[in-house]
């Protein structure tokens, strides 16, 4: 329960932050009316957002042999593939390469997958920095925090934070709060790096079986940095990022973009198929590619909740979420935040662990209905709060284990009382008799709420006083 | 490792034959909205992610390149001397059109990467295809003009010829037939490097060209 307990603490102390609020709420109206923008037409949304569905689960529905296919070909491109069950077997598996280079450094691409893996810290501890490139990643390394948005790190900062940062880190840069001057002296501390980089890592946005390809989506140019000029590349990726087809390619580029941040196409779309070619002037020398499954093949032997491993991570689901734009992303536990994390993270960690962050939503819908590859999430989320509290273990990670006694005989008695009429009926003139009874049946709720006071006649008799009919 | 690859294939096929997962491809094909005037499309697009787009005649580029250097003051200019703008280039430069000195990218990158990183101001290369629905570049890097030319130099001038502008990236994959055999790196670019990480502000030329000057030859 130690991970439940810290979602707590987190949840109180992001509530009672009104900076958090009102940072998140102000960035998440502006995402939420960029996408609006992006999808002018219903149907044409409709139309895009049913092929992307039909694309990512029939991946989905095929994932062993895909993956299969992307091997083969990647292999033949001269695309070094490894597998890794877990996360330190993915972060032995990047150290053990980086190692055979003799590289101290390595410069890293945004990659959630490289978070999920705690790779950074994996590998300072064996003496080997990483770097993060993505502006926003950059800030959030250099501040010692997490991202707190998968598309957008570093959202909770505001520009008066960052420049005050790069001050305390690097106190020859003279002190600014404009914002391209920030950017320019961000883009001059990273070029030197990319100049001396031999070793770099990204994720993967998408895996072509077809041809063996990894796209990589991004605006900054930094993961073409990473993936041109130094010696090595290593992407790591999530085994559910696979499609079948190139022709697959485009429509999901199409809505992740303008699901993520609103614009109709990014600056860079870097589709990768092998290291560099007999005489080829730049690109790495080797490829790896590291596939990480930690949890999803267990995911995946549900057939509901293999939904999950649909999401292709443009943040829609989170930039709608009335929790996620309260709390913002730090108050989560886990790797990624909001509703589809609240779904993912309790199915990777268990629901011993994260049973709690399912609860982490008022089930409004909003993120199924702007998902852009239809990912039921309110029904998912229903089910694992099912799953916590069923009877028996068996089922997914944790089930059952947020199953407590008294919590079961209470809605047993619920079941019973709501079930036979006589015995409801006394029971509710009983409590609306004595309000006393229920602010003490209601304790927790009431610390922080007022108790509204029963009326002294329930609505069935005032509607049978009146002669009103059942109809 | 091969072994960790054994058992997580076996996981997942170990789930067995379901009736849920396949909502099969049928409906896969999107009717795609192709705009009618393809070099306008694209222009606008282009523009609108703030691309510098000047239309030009298919012999004009070389001098209107010339101009535009001058007017950025610029010092060189990389080029890829075996590519398909070289021979035109070098003509154009032997009769004092106004380029600066052209660098040729002819050694490996490790060879020239000082250089690359800190010298050169511009390059110049070829494009194979636009996507007039995005007012985007398509390039397949070659020996001739690698990679890091349209990544590194501040300013990356491209030379587009309106014929090869396909209505959307679909078509493009679909017409060429991409998956047949793809390069070591394919790449859609659409106008400069960008970033809009500290408060949401859009700010161009983060890690990447900071102008992205399109000549489109019409």
């Amino acid at each position: 329960m130690h991970q439940d307990a810290e979602f707590r603490k987190g949840v109180s102390e992001a509530v009672g932050d009104p900076r958090i609020r009102r940072t998140f709420r102000a960035r998440m109206d502006l995402l939420m009316a960029k996408r609006r923008s992006a999808f002018p037409d219903p149907e044409a949304w409709d139309e895009l957002r049913r092929a992307a569905t039909r694309i990512r689960a029939d991946s989905i529905s095929r994932l062993p042999d895909l993956l299969q296919q992307l091997e083969t070909n990647c292999a033949s491109n001269g695309i070094r593939v490894h597998w890794a069950e877990t996360a330190d077997d993915a972060n032995r598996t990047v150290f053990e390469i980086m190692r055979g280079h003799d590289a101290r450094q390595l410069i890293k691409g945004k990659s959630m997958v490289s978070e999920e893996m705690g790779l950074n810290d994996y590998l300072a501890s064996r003496g080997i920095d990483c770097l993060e490139s993505d502006l926003g990643e950059f800030i959030v390394q250099l501040a010692g925090e997490r991202p707190s948005h998968i598309i957008a790190p570093a959202i909770h900062k505001d520009r008066v934070q960052v420049a005050k940062l790069f001050k305390e880190k690097f106190p020859d840069v003279s002190y600014t709060e404009e914002i391209e001057a920030l950017t320019g002296d961000a883009r001059r501390m990273l070029r030197r790096k990319f100049f001396e980089a031999s070793v770099g890592l990204t994720g993967v946005n998408f895996a072509v079986a077809e041809t063996g390809t990894l796209c990589l989506v991004e605006n900054e140019g930094n993961g073409r940095l990473c993936t041109t000029l130094p010696k090595v590349h290593i992407a790591v990726m999530g085994i559910e990022k696979v499609v079948e087809k190139l022709s697959d390619i485009p429509p999901l580029l199409n809505i992740l973009v303008r699901s993520a941040t609103g614009q109709s196409i990014t600056t860079y779309f870097n589709m990768i198929s092998s290291p560099r070619r007999r005489g080829e002037k730049d690109g790495p020398g080797e490829v790896h590619l590291v596939l990480l499954d930690n949890g999803r093949s267990g995911i995946y032997r549900d057939r509901e909740l293999d939904a999950t491993l649909r999401c292709i991570r443009c943040g829609a689901c989170m930039n709608h979420c009335p929790v996620y734009s309260r709390l913002g992303g730090h108050a989560y536990p886990g790797t990624i935040p909001g509703p589809i994390g609240a779904l993912l993270e309790p199915q990777i960690a268990g629901l011993d662990r994260l049973g709690a962050l399912p609860t982490a939503s008022t089930l409004c819908g909003a993120c199924s209905e702007v998902c852009p590859v239809g990912i039921p999430i309110p029904e998912l989320l229903n089910r694992l709060r099912a799953e916590g509290v069923r009877k028996g273990s068996e089922g997914i990670a944790g089930s059952g284990s947020r199953r407590r006694f008294r919590e079961a005989l209470v809605w047993r008695f619920w079941q019973m009382m709501c079930t036979r009429p006589r015995i409801y009926r006394g029971a509710l003139s009983l409590a609306a008799g004595m309000p006393s009874v229920l602010t003490r049946l209601f304790g927790p709720w009431t610390r922080s709420r007022t108790l509204p006071v029963p009326a002294g006649k329930s609505l069935h008799v005032i509607c049978r006083d009146r002669g009103l009919e059942h109809e | 490792m091969s072994e960790a690859r054994d058992r997580i294939l076996a996981r997942l096929r170990g789930r067995g034959k379901g009736h849920t997962g396949r909502l099969g491809r049928s409906g896969a094909t999107l009717s795609r909205r192709r705009p009618d005037d393809l070099i306008g499309a694209f222009q606008r697009r282009a523009e609108a992610l703030h691309a510098q787009v000047y239309r030009v005649d298919p012999t004009g580029w070389p001098r209107l390149l010339g101009q535009l250097c001058r007017e950025k003051m610029l010092g060189n200019l990389l080029y890829g001397p075996g590519g398909p703008l070289g021979g035109e280039l070098r003509e154009a430069s032997r009769e004092q059109q106004g380029l600066p000195d052209l660098v040729g990218f002819e050694r490996e990158v490790e060879l020239c990467r000082e250089q690359i990183f800190f010298e050169i101001e511009a390059s110049v290369t070829s494009v194979r295809a636009g996507v007039a629905a995005s007012g985007t570049l398509v390039l397949w890097p070659t020996v001739e003009e690698p990679r890091s030319m349209s990544l590194v130099p501040p300013i990356h001038f491209a030379v587009l010829d309106s014929r090869s502008i396909h209505a959307t990236f679909a078509d493009v994959v679909e017409k060429e037939s991409w998956n047949r055999g793809m390069p070591t790196n394919a790449l859609l670019i659409s106008g400069p490097s960008k970033t809009a990480d500290i408060e949401q502000t859009l700010t161009h030329g983060m890690h990447g060209p900071t102008e992205l000057v399109i000549l489109l030859l019409t």
